[in-house]
């Protein structure tokens, strides 16, 4: 599907398959075109080429009231003159369906958010959490085919955004649809989602379960972007082996990696290492087979509770390092700025990027 | 119920401040409603004065089928007056709300200009429109759609259309104020919940910018109800209302006390529709209160 807002290719010849069941998101920064792929499933915007089908059938011309999905909006959208229990009927009321039925599925819906005293209370009478929960019960009581869901958490606050994420969770695995969920905070699309969409500038850069996503990203949008990661650019000296390589780090010096996208000899490459995959010791570690080790000195120490980040400079490079605080944090020698330290990581645990520019 | 001496400093400064207003109000609104309240009890006497002692003879003059007829037709003018009004200021508000800022402040603009030029101008300029010989006729006529009988002018249509002309633009602005305001995102969820374009704009476009239509009813209803100008200008005999009918018994007539009887009717049956509406809202807030009380 292609769609522009004037010069703006907003969604850019982009393909996409669900599958019945899945929770799929959308991730990206703001404006990379993740919210126009939602508008175009819910029949908000008409792409200027290409289909949507559901259940193999062509949807694409079908006005939002016509689909069979449904949307919980980024603001909620909630009726404010309605109450609660009137804003989860809209869709059966205006569906024509019997009065009983209409007011047991509300109630089952009211009791899966679990809301039933809320039920007479305006929108406006509601904290955060309860409109969106009302918001999704007003989608799902339609039964929809797809959910969809439109940044839905980014209006609260971190504890309940966290509770919030648990609870759809619940729901999805309950009612069993698919849900087509769209975020730009990595932390939630990687927590709920069974696989997920990296887009940029309107393309998508890669598809897959979250944890293909984080260790073999694709292309050097999508290291940076979920997660931190370290961009060291090099060049390929030699393959001995069919599944290694060595490279030459420039203003480093040599390290070996996991070749998982036959390169050649001489063929320039950013290898890419994740922070917590590095470990930080003041001595020299020994040596060992596809082991990278490198002198560098501490120029930062950020405590962040749970772990440590290291700021070292090696070589000429300045590379991230995040230490997990298992049990004794306080060892003899705590690592502290200035110091001199080894930094190491494993050949598997860095992978090459080919064809791109160091995003850092 | 709060009595001089349970008013708190806060109330007390309230009062003081409210205090010209309040005088204002009852120099110039309420001594001279009163008055005519009274007058209409009193003799009217042969020069266009008042005379002495009381009378009932006034106010029960006022039943007379003519009266009536004129009652009525003022009512269903008025109604008629405010429902076209709305009619064409819900789309016309709607379409201004939605439109890129450039074309709002153009279209603003157009609703406001009629302004520029004096109310009664443009009442003449209805009638010259209107005139057997005005072009509008002329335009009609070469349509075929009126014969050389048509008369456009002095009858209840023409104070209709005159009547709807110029209380549009009031009718329009607090309805571009309200749906100005609405979030149009709530159309949308109501289209993808299934409504129909029709169905999201009664059911929630409506009741959102419901605020904005009451008060668009009030701003129209009440002027139109005491209307004098437009009635006299184009209604002709078929096209009296109770305001030209006042204005008819204080100048040609002289008759105050008749005059003020017909006035104080016009003001109860303003008053009507404003404290019903008051009411309403107020028990709507009360409502609405005691809703966010409960757990």
């Amino acid at each position: 599907m292609s769609k522009r807002f004037g010069a703006v290719r907003a969604v850019d010849d982009v393909s996409l398959e669900l599958k019945k069941g899945e929770f799929f998101s959308l991730l990206g920064p703001s404006g990379c075109g993740k919210t126009t792929m939602l508008r175009l499933a819910a029949g908000f915007e008409v792409p200027d080429a290409g289909r949507v089908f559901l259940d193999g059938r062509d949807i694409t011309d079908l006005p939002p009231n016509k689909r069979p999905v449904n949307t919980v909006f980024q603001s909620y959208a909630l009726f404010p003159h309605m109450t609660v229990r009137d804003n989860i009927a809209f869709g059966l009321t205006v569906a024509k369906r019997p009065k009983r039925e209409v007011r047991d599925e509300v109630d089952r819906m009211l009791r899966l958010i679990r809301m039933e005293d809320q039920a007479d209370k305006k929108p406006d009478q509601l904290s955060g959490g309860q409109r969106q929960r009302v918001a999704v019960a007003r989608a799902l009581v339609n039964r929809p085919r797809v959910l969809l869901l439109d940044e839905p958490l980014a209006a609260l606050d971190l504890k309940l955004r966290q509770k919030m994420l648990i609870e759809l969770d619940l729901v999805h695995d309950e009612v069993g649809i698919t849900f087509l969920y769209v975020t730009h905070d990595q932390a939630e699309a990687m927590s709920l989602s069974d696989r997920i969409a990296v887009m940029d500038g309107g393309r998508i850069e890669q598809v897959g379960a979250p944890a293909e996503i984080y260790e073999s990203p694709r292309t050097g949008f999508v290291a940076a972007f979920i997660g931190d990661t370290n961009f060291l650019e090099g060049r390929v000296r030699e393959c001995p082996e069919a599944d290694y390589c060595r490279l030459e780090i420039a203003g480093l010096g040599e390290a070996a990696s996991f070749n998982d996208r036959q390169v050649r000899p001489e063929q320039a490459v950013v290898l890419s290492v994740r922070p917590e995959k590095i470990h930080i010791a003041h001595d020299r570690p020994e040596d060992a087979p596809r082991r990278n080790g490198f002198p560098a000195e501490v120029e930062d120490v950020i405590y962040l509770g749970a772990s440590t980040k290291y700021w070292v400079r090696a070589g000429d490079h300045r590379v991230q390092v995040l230490r997990q605080h298992s049990r004794y944090f306080y060892d003899d020698r705590p690592i502290r700025w200035k110091d001199r330290v080894w930094i190491w990581w494993h050949a598997d645990d860095g992978f090459m990027l080919e064809g791109v520019k160091s995003p850092q | 119920m709060y009595h001089c001496g349970d008013l708190t400093p806060k109330q007390r400064a309230e009062w003081l401040v409210s205090l010209p207003t309040l005088a204002w109000l009852a120099l110039f609104l309420v001594i001279p409603a009163a008055l005519i309240f009274v007058l209409a009890f009193r003799p009217a006497d042969p020069y266009g004065g008042i005379g002495a002692g009381w009378t009932l003879e006034t106010v029960r003059a006022l039943w007379a089928p003519s009266n009536l007829a004129i009652a009525v037709r003022t009512l269903w003018i008025s109604l008629l007056t405010t429902a076209v009004c709305l009619v064409l200021a819900v789309p016309a508000g709607y379409t201004i709300a939605r439109a890129s800022e450039k074309w709002r402040n153009r279209l603003l603009m157009l609703v406001i200009v009629p302004f520029w030029t004096s109310f009664l101008v443009r009442v003449f300029a209805w009638r010259s429109l209107l005139h057997p010989e005005g072009p509008v006729k002329a335009l009609l006529q070469a349509a075929g759609l009126a014969g050389p009988e048509t008369t456009l002018l002095y009858n209840p249509a023409a104070v209709v259309l005159v009547m709807v002309y110029t209380f549009l633009p009031f009718t329009i602005l607090p309805i571009y104020a309200a749906a100005e305001k609405f979030d149009f995102r709530i159309v949308e969820a109501a289209r993808d919940l299934g409504a129909r374009p029709f169905q999201a704009f009664r059911k929630v476009f409506l009741p959102g910018i419901s605020q904005g239509l009451l008060t668009a009813f009030l701003v129209v209803f009440i002027p139109a109800l005491g209307s004098y100008i437009i009635p006299d200008l184009v209604g002709g005999p078929s096209g009296e209302m109770l305001g030209s009918k006042i204005a008819q018994r204080v100048f040609t007539d002289r008759n105050l006390p008749h005059a003020s009887a017909l006035s104080a009717v016009l003001v109860l049956a303003v008053m009507a529709p404003l404290v019903a509406v008051l009411a309403l809202q107020r028990k709507k807030k009360r409502a609405d209160i005691i809703m966010g009380e409960s757990p």
